[in-house]
Parts: structure tokens; sequence; C-alpha cells
């Protein structure tokens, strides 16, 4: 399990940073996205892998139990790449809709302003 | 427990929401609101940097669970501080937003600047690192908001690039996380900071990789070298007020680099062995330099001024390399000045820019009000390049002072002087472009197609001005006033330093209470 806990984070996370480094939003998007499950998964791994053990202390003592710790980093998490994925969306949204291309670096941005102005 | 300790954190994240559901339809309500709140702040501010003066560090436990196992904050002089030092700066940003009718171009601009606040408070206070990590994701959230405020094609793009980079950084931050929970089985930083003295050195590998990805996660937030091109970008296409405001976030970067890696990482732990100090002080010099270089080779206004805040933290993150309580003095003096000298050429700017047709450093017909807008702009570079009679002189001596360190001398007196100068004369080139050859050149072009001559646009009002002069105000009281400030922040790196202090005051309360 270990293998599968371990490639599966590796994977994620190698295709998340390809993906970052497009030139394109939504890639990068999917990019981010790939990498907070890399993270979440990850996270959860850091309290150790164990099967059938309920994350609570039980009070019928003897019973082992797995860290609950990282069940409720991995809770905050969720919730706080799951909003930022959705702020990001907007905001790729915002500047495809403004300029009407969705590329994501800024370098021919003045040329093109500059080239555009003069003729209008 | 002092409840007020926790006010910073809860003033702006009650008022935000009030401002965003209920008074969205009414700007001048939600100004009132938003004023009233920051004055409160800096009220409280005031009150815990007074309380924290005169004692140790304070716990304030949440829910009084005890230390390690529940979240608490912690106030000690750093952290109020820092806390005061966001207060006056918002006040006086906000005061500028609300008199150059920036709040009113878009939607929302009070709600998230209150968030913002939080954030940036909780930053400063939360003595556990995964809290931390949700006061940065709650800082940034509304900072993604406040950068594009106002639309517009370039902000849209610059933001993206912003969001996506600081993303890509909180996700690191997850996995710098994760590394240091599973090798130590706590986030809570004095915790920490005692289980890393029993780790061997031998056993250290995974808490070197969290400590230098923690660093790369500060760094992206503080824009030093190797991860500093998303600040030119953003900070100068975000609406200029944001811009001034966000000489603060740097410092939160400047902030957790100080707190982490001295009480968590620290100098004497043998894990880590110095680690974060051998990596940050060429990164350092190469930020200045980038810096630097970047003031000397911009060619509009706005783009120059954010270089020399990449600069201003290259001098800054080069005094908290060395990690001696001397230097932290030096730095912090230099982070509050910086963030002013900052913040008050981002107003300056934006008072110069509105009134020209472009921000490019070229010989435009003069502005209304053109030698007080210049006595403004030279008062503001002389801050910031670090010459005499302002505070920048005395914290780049401070900063000079510090690191004499024989090893350390040739590189970093060097990079703060050669910085300096290039600086001084970028910033000298920009002024007289911008300020005195634009006397010479005439308005030819009234009559046609210009609809008001700039000279003829209405002058700034004394509340558009009163924000940018308080800004320098401060430069001139932290350079009147340097003795006891000084006094003050070596009594604050002395406690930085003291980490069994800090490791009892968090730990030991719990087990009394």
């Amino acid at each position: 399990m270990e293998f599968v806990v371990a490639s599966s984070v590796g994977v994620l996370t190698a295709g998340g940073v390809y993906l970052i480094l497009r030139l394109r939003a939504f890639p990068v998007i999917l990019g981010l996205a790939l990498l907070s499950y890399a993270v979440n998964v990850f996270l959860f791994a850091s309290g150790r892998l164990a099967i059938d053990m309920p994350p609570i202390l039980s009070k019928y003592g003897g019973a082992s139990y797995t860290d609950p710790l990282p069940q409720a980093l991995v809770l905050t998490a969720i919730v706080i790449s799951f909003g930022m994925t959705a702020v990001l969306v907007m905001v790729a949204l915002g500047a495809y809709l403004e300029a009407e291309s969705d590329r994501i670096d800024m370098d021919r941005l003045g040329s093109e302003t500059e080239d555009k102005e003069p003729s209008e | 427990m002092n409840h007020w300790i926790i006010v910073p954190v809860v003033l702006p994240a009650l008022l935000a929401p009030l401002i965003g559901f209920v008074m969205r339809h009414d700007i001048t309500l939600a100004r009132a609101a938003s004023l009233a709140g920051t004055v409160a702040l800096v009220a409280v501010a005031i009150g815990l940097t007074l309380l924290a003066a005169d004692g140790g560090a304070q716990v304030y436990r949440l829910g009084d669970w005890p230390a390690p196992f529940g979240i608490v904050l912690v106030l000690d002089r750093l952290s109020a501080l820092m806390v005061l030092l966001t207060a006056v700066l918002a006040l006086i940003v906000l005061v500028h937003a609300i008199a150059t009718n920036w709040d009113a171009r878009g939607r929302h601009f009070h709600a998230l600047f209150q968030f913002q606040l939080m954030g940036i408070c909780g930053a400063f206070l939360t003595g556990d690192i995964f809290n931390l990590f949700v006061f940065f994701e709650i800082l940034l959230i509304a900072s993604y908001g406040l950068m594009i405020h106002g639309g517009g094609r370039d902000r849209m793009r610059a933001g993206l690039q912003y969001v996506v980079f600081n993303l890509a950084g909180s996700t690191l931050f997850l996995f710098a996380l994760g590394v240091l929970y599973a090798s130590t089985g706590t986030l809570n930083i004095a915790d920490l900071a005692l289980r890393l003295q029993q780790i061997p050195v031998e056993n250290a590998a995974l808490i070197r990789v969290a400590a230098m990805l923690l660093m790369i996660v500060f760094a992206v937030k503080a824009a030093l070298f190797p991860v500093q091109f998303w600040l030119p970008g953003t900070y100068s296409n975000a609406p200029a007020p944001v811009a001034a405001l966000f000489a603060i976030m740097t410092k939160v970067g400047a902030y957790a680099i100080l707190r982490v890696h001295t009480i968590v990482f620290g100098p004497d732990i043998a894990a880590t062995d110095g680690l974060a100090g051998t990596w940050l002080f060429p990164a350092a010099i190469v930020t200045i330099a980038v810096g630097a270089l970047g003031v000397l080779g911009a060619s509009r206004l706005v783009p120059l001024i954010t270089f020399s805040v990449v600069g201003s933290m290259g001098t800054l993150l080069l005094a908290v390399a060395a990690f001696s309580p001397a230097a932290t003095t030096a730095a912090l003096y230099y982070l509050v000045h910086s963030t002013f000298a900052a913040a008050a050429l981002f107003l300056i700017a934006d008072l110069v820019v509105s009134r020209r047709e472009a921000d490019a450093l070229t010989t435009l017909p003069a502005t209304v009000q053109n030698g007080l807008f210049a006595a403004l702009f030279f008062t503001g570079a002389m801050g910031m390049s670090g010459m005499p009679p302002l505070s920048g002189f005395l914290g780049k001596l401070l900063v000079l002072d510090a690191l004499r360190a024989p090893g350390a001398i040739a590189w970093a007196w060097s990079a703060v002087l050669a910085g300096s100068l290039v600086t001084i004369v970028g910033f000298a080139r920009a002024g007289s472009t911008l300020f005195w050859k634009s006397t010479t050149v005439a308005v030819v072009e009234a009559e046609d197609a210009e609809p008001v001559a700039p000279a003829a646009r209405p002058g700034a009002a004394p509340a558009e001005l009163a924000p940018a002069m308080a800004a320098l105000a401060m430069l001139v009281v932290l350079a009147a006033f340097a003795g006891p400030l000084a006094g003050f922040l070596d009594d604050t790196a002395a406690q930085l330093f003291d980490r069994a202090g800090y490791v009892t005051a968090v730990l030991g309360a719990g087990e009394e209470g």
C-alpha cells in the first residue's frame, strides 16, 4: 500500500508541475488542482498509513487507533484548495474575457497595446 | 488569559461580512464602518504593544485547550510590533483609498480590505504553524480580490499570474507541513522547537527538507531572488492603495522567516545547523542586485517603485540572514522603515500618475502642483534609497553595522552600498525626468484633441495628500525617535532569540491553567 500511495503522490505531483509550466490558463488550473490532490494524499499519509483503524480513541480500551490530526488537516486543506480553485477559475475567466486570450504570460502585453493604440 | 490578544483577528473578521452583506449598497456607510474599524484596530494594537513591552510573551489559548493540543495565539514584542505596523499602514492606505475614490471603482473593497487585515494580523499573532498556513490563505484570498479591484485587461492578467504563483506556494507550504508533522508529530511552534532539539543530526534529513521548503514558501511571500518574479508585475498593475497595503505583505514573509527559522529551525539547533542563513545570505545579495538594476532600467514610474521594494526586501533579508540579535534589531528597524517608505512612494505615484497621461518616464507637460509632487517624491525617494536625513539612512547604517562579521562584510557591504548608489541614480533620473524636465515642455496640443491640459486638471485635495504625507511623516518620526525605538527593538530581538522563554511561555502556561 505504501508503494501505491507514494507513487500516486509522485505521479500527481509530476503531472501537476508539468501542467503548471504550460502557457495557457486552463492547463495551469488543472495542474494546480492535481498538485492540491497530491498534497492532500501526502498530508493524509503523514499520520502513518493504517487500515481498519478508527481515528478516535475507543473507550473500551485495547483497540488501536490512527492519528486523527492529519485527517483534520486534510479536511482544512481540501476546503481551502477547493475555494482557491474556484477563485482561480473566476480570475482566469475574467482575464480571458478582458484580454480575449488565455495566455498566462505578460511579455507581449506591452508591445501589443503599443501596437494597437496608434491605429485606433 | 487576556482576551484583547484575539481582537485584531476577530474585529476585522466580524466587520468584513457586515460590510459585505449589510452595507454593500451604501459606500458612505461602508467607508465609515471600515474607517472606524481600522481606527479601533490601531487603538487595540497600541494597547497590545504597551502590554507586550512590559512583560514576557503572553499566550491566548483558543477554547482554553492547553498548548500542544489546542491552537494558541502568542503575543510577544515582535508580533505586537508587526500588528501595530499593519494597523497604522492600513489606516493611511484606507484614507487614501477613500479620498481618491479608489474604493468605489469596484465592489466590496472595504470587505476585502478588512479580511486582508484579519489574515495579516492573524499570521503575526499565531503560535501554530498550520494556523499560519490558514491565515496566509485568508490574507491571500483577500489580496486576490483587492489585486483585481477595478478590473482592466492588464490587471486581470497580472492578477491571474499572482494567484497561480501563490497557489503553487501554498501547495509547497502544505508539503512542508506534512513532512514536519510526519517527522515530529506536532505543529505547535513552541512544541516543534522543543522536539527538534532532541532529534539527532543523522535523522534530520526530513527536517532539513521541511526547513528549506518552508523557506521557499516564505521567500515567495518576501520576494526573495529566485522567486521574486511575481512582485513587479503584481504591484505595478494593482490599484495604488492596494500596492501600498501590499508593502506589508512582503514583510509577512520576512516575519515568518524570522519567527520560524529562529525559534523552530534556530541557528543553534543541530538538526538544521544554520541551514537557513547559508542559503538566505546569497539569495538576499542577488535580490538587492535585481532590485537596484530594475530601478535603473525601469521605463515607467510604478515598476520603478516595485523594483525598489524588491531591493529593500533584499537588504532586509540580508540582515535577517545573519540570525543574530544585533542583526535582527537592524532588520526590524529597516522593516518598519521600508514598509512606510514603499507605501509613501506608491501613494505619491498614484497622485502623480493619475494627473499625467501615462506613467512612462518621459517628459510630458508638467502637471498641476508640480512642485509639491516633486517635493513629496524626492522625500520618499530619499527615504527609500537610504539618504541621510530620513530613517532609511539609519536603517541601512544599522544593517551595515550588524554585518561586520569577517566572512560577511565584503559581500554584504558592497551589495548594500552599491545597491543604494544605483537606486539613488535610478530615482534621481526618474524624478528629474518626471518633474524637472517636464516643466520645460510646453503644452502644445491644448487646442485640438486634448480636452483638458494636464496643468488644468484639479489639484490634489488636502485629504488626498494627507495619507502620503503621513507615511512620509512616519519616516521622520522613525528617524527622530530612532534611539528609543532601537532600544525597544533590541529587547524584541533578545526576546525572539530567547527560545527557552518562548517555549516556557507557551507550553508552561498550559500546565498551570
